[in-house]
C-alpha cells in the first residue's frame, strides 16, 4: 500500500495539470467536438493575434512577472546580506508567517485602500502638506504599467522568498562563511554575498521559478490592482473563458497556450539572466573589492521591507476601518462615526462562507497530509529520497501557469460530469495544496533524528508503531504548520474555486474578489478580513496547540 | 544451542567496495570491542546488526543471535537492544512512558505500573516515572535509557559510543551499570567506541577496524 | 456522418413544451415544494443580495422551495455555463436554474434553444403585470415570447452631488460641455459591463436625431454612417474623463465610492432608486440627486429566465412568480431596500396592495415618476454588440 503511494501523490499533483493542458490543448487548435467544431484549425490563434490589446496584455503579463519577481529577490537577498543574525532581522523573521498566510486578493485590497488617490495615505498628508481637499484626478491603482499590480506582489511574494531563503541558510552555514570573510575584511553585505549567496540561491531557484510563474498569471492580484484598457493576459483568459460567444472560447484556450509559452520563455530569459549574474558575480568576487556602499544599500533594503510588511499590515487595518465605517469621505482620515451594520448585512453570510471555506480546505488539507506522509514514511522506509528530477515534479503544478491548465480542465470534469459540487474543488484544490504541504514538512521530517526509530524497533517497536507513537507526535509541530501552510493556500484559491467550482461553491476569496467590481469597500472590508483571519487563525493554532499539550515536554520546545 | 551474538563473515560494501569486514562470536555475558577512527564504518556495522543498514550498502553474511539467524528478520524482530551516545529518549512522553514503550504487552495497567516503579528504583530513579525527561540530568537520562532497554528483554546489547557524551566520572559509574547488568543478564555485547578506557573496562576481546576502501 | 448527426441534434430545438406545464400552477406547486432553485444573479450589490436573501425566505415559507443565490461577477459566465452544458450533454439537471438576465444574454440563450418555457405569460401573477405600460414583452426589442418573466423596471439617470455640481444637464452635448469645465469628474463603467454599454446606447440615442434606426438591426451598410455621431462625441469626452479615459469603473456601484469621495461629481445609474438607498448606506453623501435628460432616458425591463436543462423548473416559476407579486415588487421598490421600478400595473392591485406603494417613502434623490418622464426604447441588441466591440477596440486596448 505504502508503495503505490509516491506515484498515487503524483497523480493527484500531476494528473489535473497534464489533463488540464490536454483540455486546453485541443480547443486552441480549433477543436471541440461537443460543439460539431473538428480540429485541427489555426483559427483560434488568428483570432488571437487580431486581438487589438494582445500585444499590450502580453508585454504586461511578462513585465509585471519579471519586475515584481527581481524587485522581491532583491529585497530578500539585500535585506538578508545586510541584516541576518541582527535583532532587526529576527523581528522581520517573526512577522513573516503571518504576512505570508494573508491571501492575495486581501493583500491587494488593502494596498489599494492605501495607495489610490483616496486612500489612506493621500488622506494622512491631506490637505495639510498636499493642498487636496479632493483626491487627486492621478492613474494610480489600475495604472497601464501594472505599477500597483507589480507593488500588490511585492508585497506577497517578499515574505514567501524570505522564508524560503532562511530555510536554505539552515543548510549553508553562513556564519563560518561570514565571518571568514568579515575577517578578510570585508563588509558585512559584501561578504554574504560573496560567500552566501551562490550557495542559497542554488537552494530557493526552484521557489523564485514559482514567483515568476505565478506573478505573471495571477488573476485576483491583476483584477484588483492591475490595469483593464487592456488587462493582463490571463484575466482577458478569464474573460474569453466566460463569454457567450463560443468561440471566444477557443480564442481563450489559443491565448492559455500563449500564456504557457510566454511563462516558459521568461524562465529561460531568468535562467539566462542567471548565467550572466554569475559570470558578472565571478568577476566582482575575482576583483577583491570590499564594499564601499553596503551602508547606503543595508538601509535602503531594510526600509524597502519594512514599508512591504507594513503596506500589507496598514492594508488590513484599512479593510477593518472600512468595515466598521458610516459615512467616510475625503480627506477624512477617519471615517465620521463607526456602525456595526456592515457587519449586521454581511457577517452571517461570511460566516457560513467561511464553514465552505473550512471545508474544502479541510479536507484538501487532510488528503495532502495524509499522501504527503505516506510519501515520507515511503521514503524514510525504503531509505530512498527524493531526487532532483523529484524535486521538479513537485514544483511542477506550481511552475505551469494555473490560466493555462484550469479552464481545460474544466471542459474536461464538465464532459466526465463531475462538474458540480464541491468535491472537484478540493481535487482542484489538492494540486497547489499537496506541494506546499510537501516543501513545507519535508525538510523537518528529514531531519528528524532516525536514531529515535532505531531505538524504538530494538524495542521492538513495529514500523506503525514507530510512525504513530513516536515519529508523529514528535512532529506534531511541524505538521501542524504544514497543515496551516496548506489551509491558507486553499483558503487563496481564487481561480480553481471559481472555474471548477461553477460558482457553486464560493469561499470567502470567491465572494470578496466578486464584490471588487462592485467597488463596495465596507463589504469588501468584510470579506477581506474574514478571509485573512480564515488563514491566520490555523497559523496560530499551529502554534498554541503543541504548546498546550507539551506543556510539560520541555525536550519539545527548544 | 550456543547462546551469544554470533557475526560470521560480515562484510559491508558501498558501491560495491568492501568498507569493513567482521567475522567473530561473542559469547554471553562477554563484550567486544570495536575501535577505529571516525568515519570507518563501526556504526554501519551496528546498523547491518539492528536491520536498519540504509540502501547505499550492502550487507553481506550473518548475524546470529542464540543459535537463530536473525539477518533477514525484520529490526523490531531482532530482539538486539541498543545504545547511543545521546540518550534518545522519547521527548513527548513521561519517563514511565518511556520505559513502558518498549515492554513487552500483556499484564494489567497496576502490574506494568509497577514493573516500571520497580525498574526505576533498581538505578536510584524511584519516584521518576511521571516526569518530563527533560528535566532530568545526563546521569539520569543514561540511567533510564538503559532501564528503558533492558525492560524491552533483549538478547543482545549494542553500544554505539553509548558513553561518550557523559563528563568523566560520570561516565566510569554508568559504564559500570551497563557492564554489571549485561553480565548478569547473561548478554552478549558489541560495543563501538573511539575511548581506550572504554575498551580497557570493557575486559574483552578488541577489534581494530582499519578503513579497507582507503589503502 | 457522425458528426452531422451530431450537429444536427445539437441545433435542433430541444423542447416543444414546457414540462412541467405552467399553467396546471397546483401541479407546480406541488412539484416545487422541496426542490432547490439555484438563482445566478450578479452578486456585487449588497443590496440586491440582500433582497435575494429575503425572496429565499419568503419562497421557503410559503412554498417550500430552497433558494440559493450563486453570485456572479457577470451574466455571461451563467450563460456560457449553461452552454458547456449542453455541449457535454447534461440536459436534465444542469448548475443553475433561473438567471437574472436581459438583453444581448437573453437574446443569445434564447437563439440557442438554450431557455425553458414559454412559461412567463401563464404565471398567475402575470394577470397585475403592466403589459401596455411598461417594456416587458419585448427585451432589447427581442420579443420575449414568454421565455423570461420580469421583475424590475431599470431606468437610466444621471447621479450627481450637488455640493460640487449644482445644476443638472439636459442633453449628451451638454454632459460634454460640462466635461471640458471640470476635467476628471465624470465616468462610465468599463464596456462590456451593462452599465457601461448603456451609457454608450444613451449617448448614441440622445445625439441622434432620429434615433428610430436603432430598432431594427444594424447592417453593414448603415452602422458606420449611424455610429460615427457616436466615435466623435466619444473622442471629445474621453480626455476629460476620470483619469482621461485611462481607467474605467468596473461597475455602476464602483462609482459610489469615487462620489463618496469627492472623485467624481457625476456618475450614472440603471436604477431611479439606487442613489437614495446607497445615501441610506453611507456609501453616498445626503447631498446626491438624480437627473434625466430633457428627451427621456432609456429604461428596460430586468427578467429572470429558467435554462432549458434545469432540474427544479417547478421552483424556479414558483420563485418567478413570486417575484412579480405586490409583495415582492412593493418591497424592491423601497428605497430603503432596492429602489428598483415596479412592473406591475397599479390599476390592477387591489387598493391595499397599492396601498402598500403609496405608502413607500421614494428617498431624497429619486425622482417620481412623473418626473422621470418619457421611456426612450433600447435599440436592437445587435447594435450594442457591434459599439461594445468597436469600444473594446478603440478605448480599451488603446495603451
Amino acid at each position: 500500500m505504502l508503495r503505490f503511494l509516491p506515484a498515487l501523490t503524483l497523480l493527484a499533483m500531476l494528473g489535473p495539470v497534464v489533463a488540464g493542458l490536454w483540455g486546453t490543448a485541443l480547443p486552441a487548435f480549433g477543436h471541440l467536438p461537443a460543439a460539431g467544431l473538428a480540429g485541427p484549425s489555426l483559427d483560434p490563434f488568428r483570432s488571437l493575434f487580431g486581438w487589438a490589446g494582445l500585444s499590450a496584455a502580453v508585454r504586461l503579463s511578462v513585465m509585471t512577472g519579471l519586475i515584481a519577481t527581481s524587485v522581491s529577490l532583491a529585497i530578500v537577498v539585500f535585506i538578508t546580506a545586510g541584516w541576518s543574525g541582527t535583532r532587526s532581522f529576527s523581528v522581520l523573521e517573526r512577522m513573516l508567517s503571518p504576512l505570508l498566510s494573508v491571501p492575495h486578493a486581501a493583500a491587494a485590497f488593502g494596498l489599494a485602500f492605501l495607495i489610490a488617490p483616496s486612500g489612506w495615505v493621500a488622506r494622512l498628508l491631506s490637505p495639510a502638506l498636499t493642498g487636496w481637499d479632493r483626491p487627486p484626478d492621478l492613474l494610480i491603482v489600475q495604472d497601464p504599467l501594472g505599477l500597483a499590480m507589480i507593488a500588490g506582489l511585492v508585497v506577497k511574494e517578499v515574505p514567501f522568498l524570505m522564508l524560503m531563503t532562511i530555510a536554505a541558510m539552515g543548510q549553508a552555514q553562513p556564519r563560518r562563511s561570514l565571518l571568514v570573510a568579515q575577517a578578510l575584511g570585508y563588509g558585512r553585505l559584501t561578504g554574504w554575498l560573496k560567500t552566501v549567496f551562490p550557495r542559497v540561491y542554488t537552494q530557493i531557484r526552484l521557489p523564485v521559478y514559482v514567483v515568476i510563474a505565478y506573478s505573471m498569471s495571477i488573476v485576483d492580484v491583476a483584477v484588483i490592482l492591475g490595469p483593464s484598457t487592456p488587462p493582463t493576459l490571463s484575466v482577458q483568459i478569464v474573460k474569453w473563458m466566460s463569454d457567450p460567444d463560443l468561440s471566444m472560447r477557443l480564442t481563450g484556450a489559443a491565448a492559455a497556450l500563449l500564456q504557457l509559452a510566454l511563462v516558459i520563455g521568461a524562465l529561460g530569459l531568468w535562467w539566462c539572466g542567471e548565467r550572466i549574474v554569475a559570470r558578472l558575480g565571478h568577476r566582482w568576487i575575482m576583483s577583491g573589492g570590499r564594499g564601499k556602499f553596503d551602508a547606503p544599500i543595508r538601509a535602503f533594503s531594510l526600509g524597502l521591507g519594512s514599508i512591504s510588511a507594513f503596506a500589507i499590515l496598514f492594508g488590513l487595518a484599512g479593510l477593518a476601518v472600512w468595515s466598521f465605517a458610516a459615512f467616510w469621505s475625503f480627506p477624512n482620515v477617519l471615517p465620521d462615526s463607526f456602525t456595526l451594520r456592515t457587519w449586521g448585512r454581511h457577517g452571517p453570510d461570511a460566516v457560513a462562507t467561511l464553514g465552505e471555506t473550512f471545508l474544502v480546505a479541510g479536507i484538501a488539507v487532510l488528503l495532502a497530509l495524509a499522501l504527503v506522509l505516506g510519501c515520507l514514511e515511503a521514503e524514510h522506509r525504503s531509505g530512498r529520497g527524493l531526487t532532483r528530477r523529484g524535486l521538479w515534479l513537485l514544483y511542477l503544478p506550481l511552475l505551469v501557469p494555473q490560466t493555462a491548465f484550469l479552464p481545460g480542465l474544466q471542459t474536461l470534469l464538465l464532459n466526465l460530469g463531475a462538474d458540480v459540487g464541491r468535491l472537484p474543488v478540493i481535487f482542484a484544490h489538492l494540486v497547489f495544496v499537496l506541494p506546499y504541504v510537501f516543501l513545507s514538512l519535508g525538510d523537518p521530517w528529514r531531519s528528524w533524528d532516525t536514531r529515535y526509530a532505531t531505538v524504538a524497533s530494538a524495542l521492538g517497536a513495529r514500523p506503525w508503531k514507530v510512525f504513530w507513537q513516536v515519529r508523529l507526535p514528535m512532529l506534531l509541530r511541524p505538521i501542524l504548520t504544514a497543515m496551516a501552510v496548506g489551509i491558507a493556500v486553499s483558503v487563496g484559491q481564487y481561480l480553481a474555486t471559481l472555474l471548477i467550482g461553477g460558482g457553486r461553491v464560493s469561499t470567502l476569496t470567491t465572494e470578496a474578489v466578486a464584490l471588487a467590481s462592485g467597488g463596495d469597500r465596507r463589504a469588501i472590508g468584510v470579506y477581506g478580513l474574514m478571509q485573512t483571519l480564515a488563514a491566520l487563525v490555523p497559523f496560530t493554532l499551529a502554534l498554541i496547540i503543541p504548546t498546550i499539550l507539551w506543556r510539560n515536554r520541555r525536550g519539545l520546545h527548544e | 544451542m550456543n547462546k551469544g551474538l554470533i557475526l560470521r563473515n560480515l562484510c559491508i560494501l558501498r558501491a560495491g567496495i568492501p568498507l569493513i569486514e567482521v567475522d567473530h562470536a561473542i559469547a554471553a555475558g562477554e563484550v567486544l570491542t570495536v575501535m577505529g577512527p571516525s568515519g570507518v564504518g563501526k556504526s554501519t556495522l551496528l546498523a547491518y546488526i539492528t536491520g536498519t543498514l540504509a540502501p547505499t550498502f550492502t550487507g553481506m553474511g550473518q548475524v546470529l543471535l542464540d543459535g537463530v539467524d536473525i539477518t533477514t528478520k525484520p529490526p523490531h524482530a531482532r530482539r538486539i537492544g541498543i545504545l547511543f551516545q545521546d540518550d534518545l529518549l522519547f521527548p513527548h512522553m513521561s519517563v514511565g512512558a518511556n520505559l513502558a514503550f518498549g515492554m513487552p504487552p500483556g499484564g494489567g495497567k497496576a502490574a506494568r505500573r509497577a514493573q516500571v516503579e520497580d525498574a526505576l528504583g533498581d538505578v536510584g530513579l524511584t519516584g521518576f516515572a511521571d516526569r518530563d525527561p527533560a528535566t532530568l540530568s545526563g546521569g539520569q537520562k543514561a540511567r533510564v535509557a538503559l532501564v528503558r532497554m533492558l525492560l524491552s528483554n533483549p538478547c543482545a546489547l549494542l553500544l554505539d559510543e553509548a558513553f561518550s557524551r557523559l563528563d568523566a566520572d560520570l561516565r566510569a559509574q554508568v559504564r559500570d551499570l551497563v557492564f554489571q547488568t549485561a553480565k548478569e543478564r547473561a548478554l552478549p555485547v558489541l560495543m563501538v567506541t573511539h575511548d581506550i578506557e572504554d575498551a580497557q573496562a570493557a575486559g574483552g576481546a578488541v577489534i581494530e577496524l582499519e578503513s579497507l576502501s582507503k589503502g | 456522418m457522425k458528426h452531422l448527426a451530431l450537429i444536427a441534434a445539437l441545433i435542433a430545438p430541444t423542447f416543444a413544451l414546457a414540462n412541467p406545464d405552467p399553467s396546471d400552477w397546483d401541479a407546480v406547486t406541488a412539484e416545487a415544494n422541496g426542490q432547490t432553485v439555484y438563482w445566478n444573479a450578479w452578486g456585487g450589490s449588497t443590496t440586491t443580495n440582500d433582497f435575494l436573501a429575503w425572496v429565499g425566505d419568503r419562497v421557503l415559507e410559503d412554498y417550500g422551495v430552497v433558494l440559493e443565490h450563486v453570485k456572479l461577477t457577470d451574466t455571461a459566465d451563467a450563460v456560457t455555463r449553461v452552454l458547456s452544458e449542453k455541449q457535454a450533454g447534461e440536459d436534465d439537471d444542469g448548475a443553475i436554474d433561473m438567471i437574472w438576465i436581459n438583453g444581448s444574454n437573453f437574446a443569445a440563450m434564447k437563439d440557442a434553444d438554450l431557455l425553458f418555457g414559454p412559461y412567463a405569460e401563464q404565471l398567475p401573477n402575470w394577470a397585475v403585470v403592466d403589459v401596455e405600460g411598461k417594456t416587458v414583452q419585448t427585451d432589447f426589442t427581442v420579443p420575449v415570447e414568454g421565455y423570461e418573466s420580469p421583475w424590475a423596471m431599470a431606468q437610466v439617470v444621471f447621479v450627481q452631488n450637488t455640493a460640487t455640481m449644482p445644476d443638472a444637464l439636459g442633453s449628451m452635448d451638454a454632459l460634454l460641455e460640462w466635461a471640458k469645465v471640470n476635467p476628471g469628474r465624470f465616468s462610465y463603467p468599463q464596456p462590456p459591463d451593462f452599465l457601461g454599454t448603456t451609457f454608450l446606447k444613451q449617448a448614441l440615442v440622445d445625439i441622434l436625431d432620429d434615433p428610430s434606426v436603432l430598432q431594427t438591426p444594424a447592417t453593414d451598410e448603415n452602422y458606420n454612417e449611424v455610429t460615427a455621431p457616436l466615435w466623435a462625441y466619444l473622442d471629445a469626452l474621453t480626455p476629460h474623463l476620470w483619469r482621461m479615459g485611462r481607467a474605467y469603473p468596473a461597475t455602476g456601484t464602483a462609482m459610489f465610492p469615487l462620489i463618496a469621495d469627492g472623485e467624481l461629481d457625476l456618475s450614472i445609474s440603471f436604477s431611479p432608486g439606487a442613489a437614495s438607498t446607497a445615501i441610506t448606506n453611507f456609501e453616498l453623501p445626503d447631498t446626491v440627486r438624480t437627473f434625466v435628460l430633457d428627451k427621456g432616458t432609456i429604461g428596460n425591463a430586468s427578467f429572470v429566465a429558467i435554462p432549458y436543462n434545469s432540474g427544479s423548473a417547478a421552483g424556479a416559476m414558483v420563485v418567478a412568480n413570486f417575484l412579480m407579486s405586490p409583495e415582492a415588487q412593493a418591497r424592491a421598490q423601497d428605497p430603503n431596500i432596492l429602489g428598483y421600478g415596479t412592473v406591475l400595473n397599479m390599476d390592477a392591485l387591489s387598493t391595499d396592495e397599492r396601498a402598500a406603494f403609496d405608502a413607500l417613502e421614494l428617498g431624497i434623490a429619486t425622482l417620481s415618476p412623473a418626473e422621470l418622464g418619457s421611456v426612450q426604447a433600447e435599440p436592437h441588441p445587435s447594435w450594442m454588440t457591434r459599439i461594445a466591440d468597436d469600444w473594446a477596440e478603440r478605448y480599451g486596448t488603446g495603451q
